[in-house]
């Protein structure tokens, strides 16, 4: 069964970032990479870490994707023309026989290590909210407080991008 | 159950379609999106280690890159706004100011 919703997610997961490249107008873009993301955060869900999925789907598609979104109705942009380098063919083959064999080798890899202090059990007694917090406010303190210097530093650094200019004209500074 | 790598290859196949679409398009929107599709994946990455490897890092460090995320795209946007208030675009090939 969990086979099953990893292979949904995964596989429609995939589809919908090849839409998200390969369509035309830019909402369109937009609402695959929506698609996107909620089947990513199905894949979190399969991993036991149902907080990264309230995250991934607050945050991700609540947030960032409106912005996109937003941002598109805004400049109200045309659908563009895509540009292929003139011997894109000649790059093809080598490219795909690449990429298929990297997955190849991910595939058959073991990918053993040393295993860490957080069984599923653990995971599982009070739900992965209460690990992951134990964790952050414990060991990982300090990179919680510089997200929170970084956050306000985006913050003000998108305000100021994004203001109306002053005018420089010299006459209009007289007065 | 479903192997660890079977995880690590689906994000590396978003890693991929992410990266295409950086290179092929042309709507900065559009290439900042590709940047999201990469951001994903590596994601996926980390629960998939965070969640075998019985350890709660990962899980962690996907949050904190989702929160840069978030910034990132804050300022890429506002970016985008400036440079269409000059040049009525947001193609990719026309921002070429800071070329020496």
């Amino acid at each position: 069964m969990v086979a099953l919703f990893f292979a949904y997610f995964a596989l429609v997961s995939i589809a919908a970032g090849v839409l998200t490249v390969s369509l035309k107008n830019p909402v369109h873009c937009g609402l695959a990479l929506l698609a996107l993301l909620m089947h990513v955060s199905g894949l979190f869900v399969l991993l036991n870490a149902e907080f990264l999925w309230a995250v991934q789907v607050i945050v991700y598609a609540g947030a960032i994707l409106v912005l996109y979104l937003f941002v598109l109705m805004l400049l109200n942009l045309k659908a563009d023309e895509r540009y292929f380098h003139s011997s894109y063919p000649y790059f093809l083959g080598p490219a795909l026989l690449g990429a298929g064999y990297v997955i190849f080798l991910l595939i058959r890899s073991p990918f053993a290590g040393v295993k860490g202090d957080v069984p599923d059990a653990a995971v599982l007694e009070h739900g992965d909210t209460y690990a992951v917090g134990i964790k952050m406010f414990s060991d990982h303190l300090l990179q919680f407080e510089i997200i929170g210097v970084f956050l306000l530093g985006a913050i003000i650094g998108a305000i100021v991008l994004a203001k109306t200019p002053k005018s420089i004209d010299p006459m209009s500074g007289k007065e | 159950m479903v192997p660890l790598s079977a995880y690590v290859a689906v994000s590396a196949v978003l890693f991929m379609t992410g990266l295409l679409g950086v290179l092929i398009r042309r709507n900065f929107i559009i290439v900042l999106m590709s940047v999201e599709i990469m951001m994903n994946a590596a994601n996926i990455n980390l629960v998939a280690f965070s969640h075998y490897l019985e350890s709660m890092a990962g899980q962690l460090t996907a949050l904190f890159f989702i929160a840069v995320a978030a910034g990132e795209a804050a300022v890429g946007l506002a970016i985008i706004i400036v440079v269409f208030r000059g040049k009525v675009s947001t193609n990719v090939d026309e921002m070429n100011v800071l070329k020496w």
